[in-house]
């Protein structure tokens, strides 16, 4: 099985707003996927698209190769851990780790109890008294003891502390080096998930801004500083990003193939955060001029 | 065992940060031939990064020849950077100290020692090579 994830055309509409549009995505498997955006860009939808919880108004999205459905097959290869992590707060640790045993069939008792051990989780605490981390631990430890193949997470770190967060993130990679899953988690905050991901999906205003592997998109941007210049003047394959002047210099962001060989240019490698605050911009930019029609000159 | 850590501000990707710590181990003598480095799950359970980052940096290191991974088991280390010079590294710390100590006491702050360290080092370079 090559992709985990495959949309084409994908888009939800809620009444007249659409939460996601025009979403064709083909994500690898054995990835961790950072899915970034704003929020209110469609994340959320986006996920609860590929797990089932919503139907496309326009599209297709398939996970694991096959189309999204609701069969037992399907739910027991996709685990997802929803926004605020969910748990039963009346229900005890033990009683969730029971229930989790219960309701899948491919329950593998011996992960769940190894990560209980590592968190140091007393089996017989109600959910509803965990702080924040533990609860956000123990919704991945009921994720992951189902064994998937893909793994969803919406927003699982955006509510914890800066300790439970990175907590959180070490588990999740020790689980992703140890057992043949991929994974998808969104965030609002790229820096949360720089170190941990190799592939970005970044959504902005219900559109994909940018998708692919983390280093690919490294090596293809770079950040260019000279004399002030006109972007028109640039070579073909100089695709400007961002740009910013003064009235000396020129500071530019752009997407290139080849190496820049113009010795004008100081040249920068940029990091993951750069660029998807400028293809961010963009982005914005782009909703709030919609189209080129309404560019009416005064 | 070695434990890793990272810098996040250093600019250096994170994968190379790593391949650089077990060199620079290795030429301090810290890791010596057969000692195992730490495990994917150790490390990335420790920095929490991607796994694939200590996977690459390990088949870096392995392409260089430093280390080999044995399945199943952990990689280790084939060969040593610390040869004989390691014998004479001690009295090459003590004079750098003292000439560290010169340099302070002339009124020189930690950049300008950088500096003129960084600075001699090259023109050093410079001339080795012509």
């Amino acid at each position: 099985m090559s992709s985990v994830l495959e949309a084409d055309g994908l888009g939800r509409r809620y009444g007249r707003r659409w939460a996601l549009r025009d979403c064709t995505l083909d994500i690898p498997a054995g990835r961790v996927v950072a899915l970034v955006g704003p929020n209110g860009a469609g994340k959320t939808t986006l996920l609860h698209l590929a797990v089932g919880l919503l139907e496309p108004t326009t599209g297709t999205i398939g996970v694991l190769g096959e189309k999204v459905s609701d069969t037992p097959a399907q739910l027991g290869r996709v685990g997802f851990v929803a926004q605020e992590t969910p748990v039963y707060p009346a229900l005890s640790v033990a009683d969730h780790l029971r229930l989790g045993a219960h309701l899948n069939p491919g329950w593998d008792d011996r992960v769940a109890q190894e990560r209980m051990q590592q968190l140091q989780l007393d089996p017989s605490q109600r959910a509803g008294s965990l702080s924040g981390g533990q609860r956000a631990q123990l919704a991945l430890a009921l994720a992951v003891a189902k064994r998937p193949k893909l793994l969803l997470l919406d927003e699982p770190v955006a509510s914890l502390d800066p300790l439970a967060r990175r907590e959180f993130l070490q588990g999740l990679m020790e689980i992703a080096s140890e057992q043949e899953v991929s994974v998808i988690l969104s965030s609002h905050l790229v820096a949360d998930l720089e170190r941990v991901c190799d592939y970005l999906v970044l959504l902005t205003a219900s559109r994909i801004q940018l998708a692919g592997e983390v280093e690919e998109l490294l090596a293809t941007h770079r950040r260019l500083i000279g004399p002030r210049r006109d972007i028109d003047s640039l070579p073909a394959g100089q695709q400007v990003i961002e740009a910013s002047h003064t009235d000396r210099q020129s500071t530019l962001l752009v997407h290139t193939e080849e190496p820049i060989h113009d010795p004008a240019w100081a040249v920068e490698e940029v990091s993951v955060e750069d660029l998807v605050l400028a293809y961010m911009r963009q982005g914005t930019a782009a909703q709030r001029d919609p189209s080129p029609v309404w560019g009416v000159k005064r | 065992m070695i434990e890793f850590h990272l810098d996040a501000r250093s600019g250096v990707s994170p994968y190379l940060q790593l391949v650089h710590q077990v060199r620079h181990a290795l030429r301090l003598g810290l890791l010596d031939e057969g000692d195992q480095l730490p495990t994917v799950k150790q490390v990335v359970g420790r920095l929490a990064i991607n796994p694939n980052t200590v996977l690459k940096a390990y088949r870096e290191l392995e392409h260089e020849g430093l280390v080999s991974a044995r399945p199943g088991v952990g990689t280790f280390v084939t060969k040593t950077l610390s040869d004989d010079s390691l014998a004479a590294h001690g009295p090459l710390r003590r004079e750098l100290q003292r000439w560290l100590t010169k340099a302070r006491r002339a009124g020189l702050d930690d950049e300008s020692i950088e500096a003129l360290f960084g600075d001699t080092f090259r023109t050093a370079a410079l001339e080795v090579v012509a």
